[in-house]
């Protein structure tokens, strides 16, 4: 193993981490937000909002990922989508992510005792009263960990963008390994990269975890 | 309204879930400060009544009227909310699991719904919530969280909680059902104690001591009907229905 090589170009892979740490954090927050809106419609006491939500689900969770970057960044200029690859990379892999959140945050909320709304009803509070005030404060505390998971795979799935050629890791990888021919080295250099940028936020989350739990 | 306005009244009120007929024409009423129990073996519909009180599990037929308004009223949805929303404010209700916001303390619970419905500020919630806690003698509890209580202090504070509203009527499902034998009977004392304060209360108890010593009346409730219903004194003792002695037979054996 070529150590030596690896400690030259490692300057050039940290750069890179910090694309790839970049895009998740946008992606995350995109993610979130559709993934928000994707619950709410998905609860919604109107059957189109329900349909719609399902269908989004449906739609990006049964279609790769690789494949949906592509119709994006490739095919978006046909029916008029200009994007650049990085902007490409957050918004298509954002609403990829949304749509597992979307079931993750549904989830949480319909875990909430079924009494807790109806106490909260009978008290006089009206449905959205009841939800911000009684369901999702307690929903927001069992779905640290389970967005945790959704973000872990999200940090993964980053990957995918060396694909449009976004230079992040795996694309800085990949074109080291044309210059030095040393894959082994370089995707090693690029894995450990990626499990420091997870460890620490699965560290994250684990923090945030135990600090919303009641006591 | 020439009439004299009825407190509670229930008219031909009937449930089904499906094909399944829960509530088979029910009627009463319940007039101002009048304790009501109902009995009756499980899956009689006795839950079901009482949650159409508040319109918490809508009727399928039949009216309940409150103080002379409609309850289960049919209006466009937004209406209705506030409707609703208006005539819950009045009605305080306790369930067998509580229902206690597990995210706040003592203190939250009892006043959230104040502070939100009603304007409260922190000053008047701090004193309600003592005041109400004091009542069910929760007071040194006030800045607990539910999972630090036990299952009858838990049902005391949810007790407080729904008077906290200043409701004109209190609704019971099996308040003490789910609490262990040695804690009933603090909650049974908070429920009494309402009693002499006059609050008009309709409890559904499994507990037939409990519901002779503080009821002015006992409904039996079998699939769906009031089979029987009387004063605790001639329903426990003098039942005319089979099916009524039927089960008091059954429960009293059960209770020995
Ligand atoms: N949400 C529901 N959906 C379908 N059936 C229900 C529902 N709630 C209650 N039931 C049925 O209605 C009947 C009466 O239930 P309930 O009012 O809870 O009885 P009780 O409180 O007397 O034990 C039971 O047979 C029960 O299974
Ligand atoms: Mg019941």
């Amino acid at each position: 193993m070529d150590l030596e090589l690896m400690l030259k170009v490692y300057p050039f892979f940290l750069e890179a981490a910090w694309v790839t740490v970049l895009l998740s954090v946008l992606t995350a927050i995109l993610g979130l937000t559709c993934g928000t809106l994707g619950a709410a419609a998905r609860l919604s006491r109107f059957a189109y909002l329900r349909f719609l939500g399902a269908a989004y689900v449906s739609v990006f969770r049964g279609t790769p990922a690789l494949i949906q970057l592509f119709i994006l960044y490739f095919g978006g200029p046909q029916i008029g989508i200009q994007l650049d690859a990085f902007e490409a990379g957050v918004i298509g892999l954002g609403i990829n992510a949304g749509a597992y959140m979307t079931e993750t945050i549904r989830g949480a909320i319909i875990a909430v005792d079924r009494g807790q709304r109806e106490a909260a009803r009978t008290l006089g509070l009206s449905s959205w009263q009841a939800t911000y005030k009684v369901i999702l404060p307690q929903a927001a505390r069992l779905m640290v960990r389970p967005l945790g998971v959704n973000l872990n795979m999200l940090i993964k799935a980053t990957a995918l963008v060396a694909a449009i050629a976004v230079v992040e890791l795996t694309y800085t990888a990949q074109r080291y390994i044309g210059s030095t021919y040393k894959p082994f080295e370089m995707f090693l250099l690029a894995g450990i990269l990626y499990m420091i940028i997870i460890y620490v936020t699965g560290r994250g989350v684990a923090w945030l975890d135990r600090k919303v739990q009641i006591t | 309204m020439s009439e004299q306005t009825k407190f509670v009244e229930i008219r031909h009120a009937q449930k089904s879930f499906g094909s399944l007929e829960v509530l088979k024409d029910i009627s009463l009423n319940v007039e101002r400060g009048q304790i009501v129990g109902i009995i009756g073996s499980s899956g009689s519909g006795k839950s079901t009544l009482l949650r159409a009180i508040n319109d918490l599990s809508p009727l399928t037929g039949g009216e309940i009227w409150l103080e002379g308004v409609q309850v289960n009223k049919t209006l466009p949805h937004r209406q209705y909310e506030t409707h609703i929303n208006a005539m819950r404010q009045q009605v305080g209700m306790v369930f067998q699991h509580f229902n206690l916001f597990p995210h706040m303390t003592a203190r939250e619970n009892v006043t959230m719904a104040p502070k939100l419905l009603k304007g409260l500020s922190q000053a008047d919630a701090d004193k309600l919530a003592e005041e109400q806690l004091d009542k069910v003698g929760m007071l040194e509890r006030i800045d607990y969280y539910p999972s630090q209580l036990s299952g009858g202090q838990k049902q005391r504070v949810a007790i407080a909680r729904a008077l906290a509203m200043k409701p004109k009527l209190m609704l019971f499902d099996e308040a003490t059902s789910a609490l262990d034998p040695e804690l009933v009977e603090e909650v049974n004392l908070v429920m009494k104690k309402l009693a002499e304060e006059h609050m008009t209360m309709i409890i559904v108890t499994h507990e037939m001591d409990f519901a002779a010593s503080v009821c002015d009346r006992v409904l039996f409730m079998d699939q769906g009907v009031v089979v029987e219903e009387g004063p605790p004194e001639v329903l426990f003792k003098n039942p005319t229905q089979t099916r009524t002695r039927e089960f008091l037979r059954k429960h009293l054996e059960g209770a020995n």
